[in-house]
């Protein structure tokens, strides 16, 4: 079976970039996931948005993704994203606290980083 | 006539405390300059991958956004001077200056009115020395930029932009918010440790780079949500990754300029500390002299009386 390229680019840095057997998230329009030969498509992430890379012969890397756009072409898939947090980068109490802040943008990102840690639907 | 020994002495002791200042910031604007460059290159993937986005969108949808379109007649100029906070390196800060204010003397002759926005003290305080009406400024950011830095600017920048068009002079238009019609940036770019160069860009109306090249057929690619939304949403974000870069290379060539400012400083202070060195020995030599004449004369002076 064909692998998807994933790129997943924040502003400061690179990411993580490999193959991946299947790629899920949420998108303003509802939750997506994306096997090999996706249709080309360009899409805004919901503010909270995790993703999840899945690989094979590997565990699944949850990314909690904070101001993202996704394209899928030909190419593969990049995700674009203003900051990004590993699961194993993120510390649970810290994102609990942000989750219940009062500033939106706050809360948002608190939200994707417990979704990340699974926490979180 | 020679300085006195001691004098000399004591200007040997401040040359050499001044070469440890100075070798020590030269160390650690050394140090910096790999780091700023470092980020300079992490930021480059992002930039790249927004572009192309852009790209994609710009052949869906009406390239029609405020950003991209010119005004007919622009009264109102915005100038974004990025400085450093602290001096002590070289020519970095009069440089922006200069071009800042070419570039503000060209806007008037044109018949705008420039706006001014500044990055770091140096601008700040020349500005306001002048008595000239600075909108706002950032300060103590101009070292170590953060993206959420440029985010805070370039929310600023654009919505002053997005008020603008109606403005006349220092009178607000019809929305009562004075804005601003074009957006210049005036920064340094990091060519090289050695060459940095002060530079003045248009950032709004902007122009995107596109990418260019032979891409075969289009891709027809679905959109959510649609082509212009998406589009709309993405402008202000290529401002901010622009605003971004720009402050990280000033931040690696405010480093390299600290830098090359100190090196010269340590060796100025090495050949003082050498040409005194050399005068105090000269000096001690003919105090020696002296006294050892002194005690022959008097010695036989002496001898001469004894006889």
């Amino acid at each position: 079976m064909a692998d998807l390229d994933v790129t997943i680019v924040a502003v400061e840095r690179k990411i993580w970039s490999g193959k991946a057997t299947f790629l899920f998230t949420r998108t303003t329009s509802g939750d997506i996931g994306i096997l090999p030969r996706h249709i080309p498509l360009v899409a805004r992430l919901v503010d909270d948005a995790m993703v999840r890379v899945e690989r094979e012969g590997e565990d699944d890397l949850r990314i909690a993704v904070d101001g993202g756009y996704l394209s899928v072409t030909e190419a593969g898939v990049t995700i674009l994203a203003e900051s990004a947090e590993f699961e194993s980068e993120i510390d649970a109490d810290s994102a609990r606290t942000d989750a219940s802040s009062d500033d939106l943008r706050r809360a948002a990102r608190g939200r994707a980083r417990l979704r990340a840690l699974g926490q979180l639907d | 006539m020679a300085a006195t020994l001691r004098e000399l002495r004591g200007r040997i002791r401040s040359a050499e405390s001044i070469k440890k200042i100075t070798k020590a910031q030269e160390l650690i604007a050394t140090s910096r300059i790999a780091k700023a460059q470092a980020r300079v290159q992490a930021a480059r993937p992002y930039a790249i991958e927004i572009t192309n986005m852009l790209s994609d969108l710009a052949t869906e949808s009406a390239l029609d956004h405020p950003l991209l379109v010119p005004r007919a007649h622009p009264k109102r100029a915005g100038v974004l001077v990025v400085t450093s906070d602290r001096g002590l390196c070289g020519g970095y800060n009069a440089n922006v200056l200069r071009l800042a204010e070419e570039l503000i003397s060209l806007l008037r002759q044109e018949g705008k009115t420039p706006v001014i926005y500044v990055i770091g003290r140096k601008a700040l305080s020349y500005f306001s020395f002048r008595n000239w009406v600075i909108t706002s400024s950032w300060v103590g950011i101009s070292e170590r930029p953060t993206y959420e830095n440029a985010q805070e600017i370039a929310d600023s920048l654009v919505a002053a932009f997005l008020a603008g068009a109606d403005d006349e002079g220092d009178e607000p238009g019809a929305d009562g918010i004075l804005g601003v019609d074009e957006l210049h940036l005036i920064s340094t770019e990091f060519r090289s440790m050695l060459s940095q160069n002060a530079e003045a860009r248009r950032i709004a109306p902007m122009e995107v780079e596109y990418v260019e090249g032979d891409h075969g057929p289009a891709t027809l690619f679905s959109f959510e949500p649609d082509a212009s939304l998406l589009f709309e949403s993405l402008l202000p974000r290529y401002v901010a990754t622009r605003i971004f870069s720009a402050l990280l290379e000033s931040a690696a060539s405010e480093s390299a300029s600290r830098r090359r400012a100190m090196k010269a400083a340590t060796d100025n202070a090495d050949d003082l500390i050498k040409a005194l060195t050399l005068m105090s020995n000269r000096e001690r030599q003919a105090q020696i002299t002296q006294e050892i004449s002194e005690i022959v004369g008097g010695a036989n002076a002496l001898a001469d009386a004894v006889r």
